[in-house]
């Protein structure tokens, strides 16, 4: 029997309205189950689970570095700022210096899948409260970031383009011009979005003073990401604690005072923008030099040097057979993913497999503000809270 | 223990607070882990939330790990933030496998709700005090807990 609201003893009876979990404005398989008085929620609760496929049981039975696939599949939308967690809290563990252009190279992805993220939230936010154009022009836009990313990991999505102690080859030669070409063009595809929903009408009355949460509520609650900035919480892990050489880029962190969706809906605007400074001073600013870290026992060799150097094939031999062993030790990295804060947390008993990795998927918690959102305001702006969270299924579950 | 971590301000507030409060604390990688003593956990909690100068007001993450077949088997574990002044911490309370209870710490912090629920039907651990302790992740006639070290990856149960 699946989960659903007990019945409160001596009250009258109410409507139960189980929504989803195939309904079309759920993004994914969530299942909402409702007490409605009229078309005003009076009670609610949520109930996940419908994507459990255990990958915190799988991590424990693959080496770190095949983990990394199934990170990919975590946050689907996300893949590469995943990918980038994962790696980054391995390599603390290693305590492995990352050479400079790994590094830039991972900050320029992880932001044009940040813009990706956001196109996709855009996108189907902007449909589920009947506003179909955007969705048709931010899937045109995102699919030229999906063609950069197979052009240099060669897969759209599941991309696992970063390797513990870099990445996972050269990116080819052309293609900073391709990421800068499609930059130069994106602002005024995003001025073409702001125009037909920031001044709209319609949106505005859809989504101003709707699902509001204050900043106390957020945090007690363990809201991250955009949605606590919109709450007036000034608060980004790649400020707070810079990782993969964010300290070295120059943005802004936007926040709102507000609270509700149209907080949130502009909080993710002006990150995009950001977003594109960030991309445009890691494509100026590229450093030259290697992708990968010099730690020949934890990062494969090159084809050619297999073939001529005797340790070069040992070490190839020993990483593929058995992996590498850490420390003891156990440590908890952090990330800001389009979604929040995405913490990695990995006890290593010295084996080449993790003795646990547990992941604080940013949209598990940021799913518990639903509930407080949705209560006394109307079944329509149920969908609005839903879409305005940017909620991923595939990472609640996990 | 090495000096540099009892210097730490939050140890020296803390074992102010208790003196029974810390059982262990360790560092790794500049990440401090407290071991807190069962029974003290809610009272540690709510100090290190409310203190004016600790402010651990976010839970970040909550979860936990079988050391199966070592006894005490499992250890919850707690990420905490405060925002200003910015820091981490780590807590760990050991819980024996036979029948494993905890003190809930929704009341400290209410978005540690979803995350017991996936520590109890995962790990199998109780949390008192949890105004709705059921299977998140699982169907609710599903039998054992996967996360458990006992339970096998593939095949039949």
């Amino acid at each position: 029997m699946p989960i659903t609201l007990e019945k409160i003893p001596g009250q009258e009876e109410r409507v139960i309205l189980s929504m989803g979990p195939q309904h079309p404005s759920t993004h994914g398989v969530l299942r909402l189950v409702l007490e409605l008085d009229g078309e005003t929620v009076v009670r609610g609760l949520y109930d996940i689970g419908y994507l459990h496929t255990g990958f915190e049981k799988s991590f424990e039975a693959l080496t770190y570095s095949q983990g990394i696939t199934l990170t990919d599949r975590m946050d689907y939308l996300a893949p590469l700022s995943n990918n980038l967690g994962f790696c980054l809290a391995i390599e603390k563990l290693l305590n492995l210096e990352i050479p400079p252009k790994a590094q830039w190279v991972r900050v320029l992805l992880t932001e044009l899948t940040r813009i990706q993220s956001h196109l996709v939230w855009l996108g189907t936010h902007a449909l589920e409260l009947g506003a179909m154009s955007p969705f048709l022009y931010t899937f045109r836009e995102r699919e030229e970031i999906l063609n950069i990313f197979e052009l240099v990991s060669g897969q759209r999505m599941m991309t696992s383009y970063f390797r513990v102690g870099g990445l996972a080859l050269e990116p080819p030669l052309d293609w900073l011009r391709r990421v800068g070409k499609f930059m130069k063009g994106f602002p005024r595809c995003l001025e073409e979005y702001e125009g037909l929903l920031t001044k709209n009408p319609i949106w505005m009355k859809r989504t101003i003073s709707v699902g509001a949460i204050s900043a106390e509520d957020a945090l007690a609650l363990s809201l991250s990401g955009p949605s606590l900035r919109a709450s007036g919480v000034k608060w980004d892990v790649r400020k707070a604690e810079p990782y993969s050489s964010y300290e070295k880029f120059d943005f802004d962190i936007p926040t709102r005072p507000e609270g509700d969706v149209y907080a949130r809906y502009l909080v993710r605007m002006e990150e995009i923008h950001e977003s594109i400074k960030i991309v445009n001073q890691a494509t100026q600013g590229m450093p030259e030099g290697p992708v990968k870290a010099n730690a020949p026992h934890i990062v494969l060799p090159e084809r050619e040097s297999m073939k001529t150097s005797i340790e070069a094939l040992i070490y190839h031999f020993k990483i593929v057979t058995e992996g590498f062993h850490p420390p003891v030790g156990e440590v908890y990295q952090s990330i800001e993913s389009p979604r929040g804060e995405l913490g990695f947390y990995i006890v290593s008993d010295g084996s080449p497999k993790p003795f646990r990795c547990h992941v604080r998927a940013p949209s598990f918690a940021n799913l518990q503000t639903l509930i407080k959102m949705i209560e006394g305001r109307l079944l329509a702006d149920v969908v609005a809270c839903i879409a305005s969270l940017d909620t991923v299924l595939g990472e609640i579950d996990r | 223990m090495s000096l540099p971590l009892d210097a730490n301000p939050v140890l020296r507030r803390l074992r102010e607070f208790d003196p029974q409060a810390i059982e262990d604390a360790r560092e790794f990688r500049g990440e401090i882990t407290l071991f807190i003593p069962v029974a003290r956990l809610r009272s540690v909690c709510e100090f290190l939330r409310d203190a004016a100068d600790l402010q651990f007001k976010y839970l970040s993450d909550l979860t936990a790990v079988d050391l199966y077949p070592s006894e005490l088997r499992f250890e919850v574990v707690y990420h905490l933030l405060a925002l200003e002044p910015y820091q981490r911490l780590r807590l760990k309370v050991r819980l024996p496998g036979d029948n494993p209870r905890i003190d809930s710490v929704v009341p400290v912090w209410p978005g540690a709700n979803a995350f017991e629920r996936e520590v109890f039907d995962l790990f199998g651990i109780q949390f008192e005090g949890h105004p709705f302790l059921r299977r998140i992740m699982l169907p609710e006639e599903w039998e054992g807990h996967p996360l458990r070290k006992d339970y096998p990856t593939t095949g039949y149960r």
